[in-house]
């Protein structure tokens, strides 16, 4: 007499649709969001924060960003310049790789400074005199916009 | 005669690698993840060195000058306008706002307001965050009912090269 009967084992699957689904939504969000620009961004630099600060609506054709630290050093594509003086062969570099970009007027070059809260302006100024001597002449001053 | 159709059987795709791929793809993008605040950008107009800034000067319709004196540790201690108007209090923002207010409605032209500029001329120990303050009081305002009102357009800094 057979005391047990062996039950039958039945694999049991749980509908996964929904997961992959949402797994893809948050992947797809993920990939439109994700910035990998931010060699451009040096994060140790704390903007100061304004209301009326426009938010660039156009990317221009060609653009050089400049980190300020408040001792005076600049960081450009995640190098470190412990001078202003030695940015004069990055800014000639630029303008010729712009000009190969189609962009063949220096003063067409947007120059964007994200100067530390605490640099000294001056030290601003002469990072702008620099750019000068490389016939740079339009200039962002990047802010936090808190509006 | 009855033909006996060959049964359907449940095709059953194993799902166990596209999912680990897929959680790893969002394991990175979760990871990679920053939240940036959104930043802007106030424009200032430079000309270049060789141009002679009076000859410049000289086809502006307006131009106020902004004098911003820095105190102790690079804290802003008076601004002068026009160097007649020295405001050295806590409201000195906001009364500079006004000043260019006022000189922009004495003009009487609402259009004048692209044309004028201000020209800053900035203690080089200033802070930063002074001289971007300084701009945004002369760019513009918030009103009581939340819209921006424009002032001035054109910001320029005197003699960027000076060092002293």
């Amino acid at each position: 007499m057979k005391l047990f009967r062996r039950k039958k084992t039945e694999i049991l699957e749980g509908d996964l649709t929904p997961m992959i689904d949402m797994t893809f939504q948050l992947i797809a969000f993920f990939m439109l969001l994700i910035n990998f620009s931010e060699v451009d961004r040096a994060e140790e630099i704390t903007l100061p924060s304004s209301v009326l600060a426009i938010p660039p609506e156009v990317r221009p054709d060609y653009q050089i960003i400049l980190n300020i630290e408040p001792g005076g050093t600049v960081i450009f594509e995640g190098q470190r310049i412990e001078k202003i003086d030695f940015m004069a062969p990055i800014f000639t570099q630029q303008v010729a790789a712009a000009a190969r970009e189609g962009v063949t007027d220096p003063g067409e070059i947007a120059v964007v400074i994200r100067s530390h809260k605490d640099t000294p302006t001056g030290l601003v100024q002469e990072l702008i005199a620099k750019c000068q001597d490389s016939q740079l002449e339009s200039f962002s001053l990047r802010v936090i916009n808190v509006n | 005669m009855r033909l006996e159709g060959s049964q359907p059987e449940d095709v059953k795709l194993n799902m166990t690698a596209m999912i680990d791929i897929v959680f790893q793809l969002l394991v990175f993008f979760i990871m990679t993840f920053k939240v940036v605040s959104m930043e802007g950008d106030f424009n200032v107009k430079m000309p270049l060195a060789g141009e002679s800034a009076d000859s410049i000067d000289t086809e502006l319709p307006e131009l106020i000058s902004v004098r911003l004196r820095a105190g102790e540790n690079g804290n802003i201690a008076s601004i002068i306008v026009d160097d007649s108007q020295t405001l050295a209090d806590n409201t000195m923002f906001v009364d500079l706002t006004e000043i260019v207010e006022e000189k922009l409605a004495g003009e009487g032209n609402p259009e004048s307001n692209a044309e004028t500029e201000v020209e800053f001329d900035i203690d080089y120990g200033l802070k930063y965050s002074f001289t971007v303050q300084a701009i945004e009081a002369v760019s513009g305002r918030v009103q009581s009912d939340g819209t921006v009102k424009k002032l001035i357009e054109k910001v320029k800094f005197k003699d960027s090269k000076a060092g002293g």
